[in-house]
C-alpha cells in the first residue's frame, strides 16, 4: 500500500498550504502555512513585530501579508498578545510614598563622606 | 557630564517604569522597593558618569538590572543559567487560532486582553529563568531595542534574540496551560496525556 500514510510532505510538493495538522498528530507542523514566502515570513515575525528590520525586508514582509491571510492572521495574533503583554506587565500601582522615600535619598550623606547621597 | 542637581528632574519620571520592572524581577513589593529605591541612589552617586544626550532611561535599566543580579542573587552563580525547554514556533498560535478549527479555539470575539487575566500574564513571565525573563521584560514590557537590551544585560544581539525568542514561546506555553486549565480552549489530545495512542502510525 504505498502512500497509504499520508505524508505532510505532499502539502510542500503540491504547494496546498496546510493550516493544521489534524489532532493527534504527534508532532505538529512547524509551519502554519507550507508555502516557502509563508516560512520566509514566519522566520522573521518576531524581528518584524519587534520593529528591527530594515526597510527592504520589512517591505517585503508587508507585501506578503497583504496576499497571504494565514500568515497575516499568525502575525496579527503575535502582535495582539505582545501588546496583552505590554500592558498587563506593566500596571503595578507605586507604594504611595515611594517617591517622596527616594527623593529624600539626594539630601542625605548616606555613607558620611561629607557628600550627598 | 551630567550635573548631580538635575538627576531627580530628569530621572524620576521613569520611577512607575522601573517599580514594575523591580516587580517581575524580585515577584514582591518590599523587595521592588527596595531594588528601586538602591537603583536611583546608586544612579544619582554615578550621574557624573552619564552622558548627556544619551538614553537615560536605558542607563537606570541597566543599573536596575545589574543591582538585582548582584543583590538578589548574589547567593546563585552571577548568571542564572537555567534553560528551558523547548516548545515549538507558534505555540499559542497554533492552539487558539480561529483560523483553522474554530472549535478547537477561542470564539472570534474573545481578545486575548479579555481572556487572558493580569496576574496569569504576570506570572507567566516571573516564571521565567533570569536570563530569558530579562530580554522579555525589556523588550515587550519596556519596549527596548535589541541593541539597548544587549547593553543593559551585557550580552550580544544575537543571544537578545535567541533568548527573547524562547522566552517568549516558553510564556505561551504557560499561557496555554492556563487557558485550558480554566476551559477558555480545549487542550488537544497530546497536550493533556503523554500517551498518543490515537496517533502513533507506526507498528
Amino acid at each position: 500500500m504505498d502512500g497509504a500514510q499520508a505524508e505532510p510532505s505532499e502539502a510542500s510538493a503540491g504547494g496546498i498550504p496546510r493550516l493544521r495538522t489534524p489532532a493527534g498528530d504527534s508532532a505538529i507542523d512547524t509551519s502554519v502555512c507550507g508555502e516557502p514566502d509563508c516560512q520566509a515570513a514566519l522566520h522573521e515575525l518576531d524581528v518584524f513585530l519587534d520593529d528591527e528590520l530594515s526597510d527592504g525586508a520589512r517591505a517585503s514582509i508587508r507585501h506578503h501579508l497583504d496576499e497571504c491571510p494565514e500568515c497575516l492572521s499568525a502575525f496579527d495574533f503575535h502582535a495582539e498578545l505582545k501588546q496583552v503583554i505590554h500592558d498587563k506587565c506593566l500596571n503595578d500601582e507605586m507604594p504611595a510614598g515611594l517617591l517622596s522615600r527616594i527623593e529624600r535619598c539626594f539630601d542625605t550623606d548616606f555613607d558620611g563622606d561629607g557628600r550627598i547621597g | 557630564m551630567a550635573d548631580q542637581a538635575d538627576f531627580a528632574e530628569q530621572a524620576m519620571q521613569y520611577a512607575p517604569q522601573l517599580y514594575s520592572a523591580a516587580m517581575r524581577m524580585t515577584r514582591n513589593r518590599a523587595d521592588a522597593e527596595d531594588l528601586v529605591q538602591e537603583a536611583y541612589l546608586k544612579g544619582f552617586r554615578s550621574f557624573h558618569t552619564f552622558t548627556e544626550g544619551t538614553n537615560l532611561r536605558a542607563w537606570l535599566f541597566r543599573i536596575l538590572t545589574n543591582t538585582y543580579i548582584n543583590k538578589y542573587r548574589a547567593k546563585q552563580r552571577r548568571f542564572d543559567e537555567t534553560d528551558l525547554d523547548d516548545v515549538e514556533d507558534l505555540y499559542l498560535y497554533k492552539r487558539m487560532s480561529t483560523a483553522g478549527d474554530p472549535s478547537l479555539g477561542r470564539s472570534a470575539e474573545d481578545s486575548l486582553m479579555t481572556i487572558l487575566p493580569d496576574d496569569e500574564v504576570k506570572q507567566a513571565l516571573e516564571a521565567l529563568p533570569d536570563n530569558f525573563r530579562m530580554p522579555v521584560l525589556l523588550a515587550d514590557v519596556e519596549g527596548f531595542a535589541y541593541k539597548e537590551i544587549a547593553e543593559i544585560l551585557d550580552i550580544p544581539i544575537g543571544t537578545v534574540m535567541s533568548r527573547l525568542h524562547r522566552g517568549r514561546k516558553a510564556m505561551q506555553k504557560a499561557l496555554h496551560d492556563y487557558a485550558v486549565a480554566n476551559g477558555i480552549i480545549r487542550g488537544e489530545p497530546d497536550d493533556t496525556t503523554e500517551t498518543d495512542e490515537a496517533s502513533a502510525p507506526v507498528g
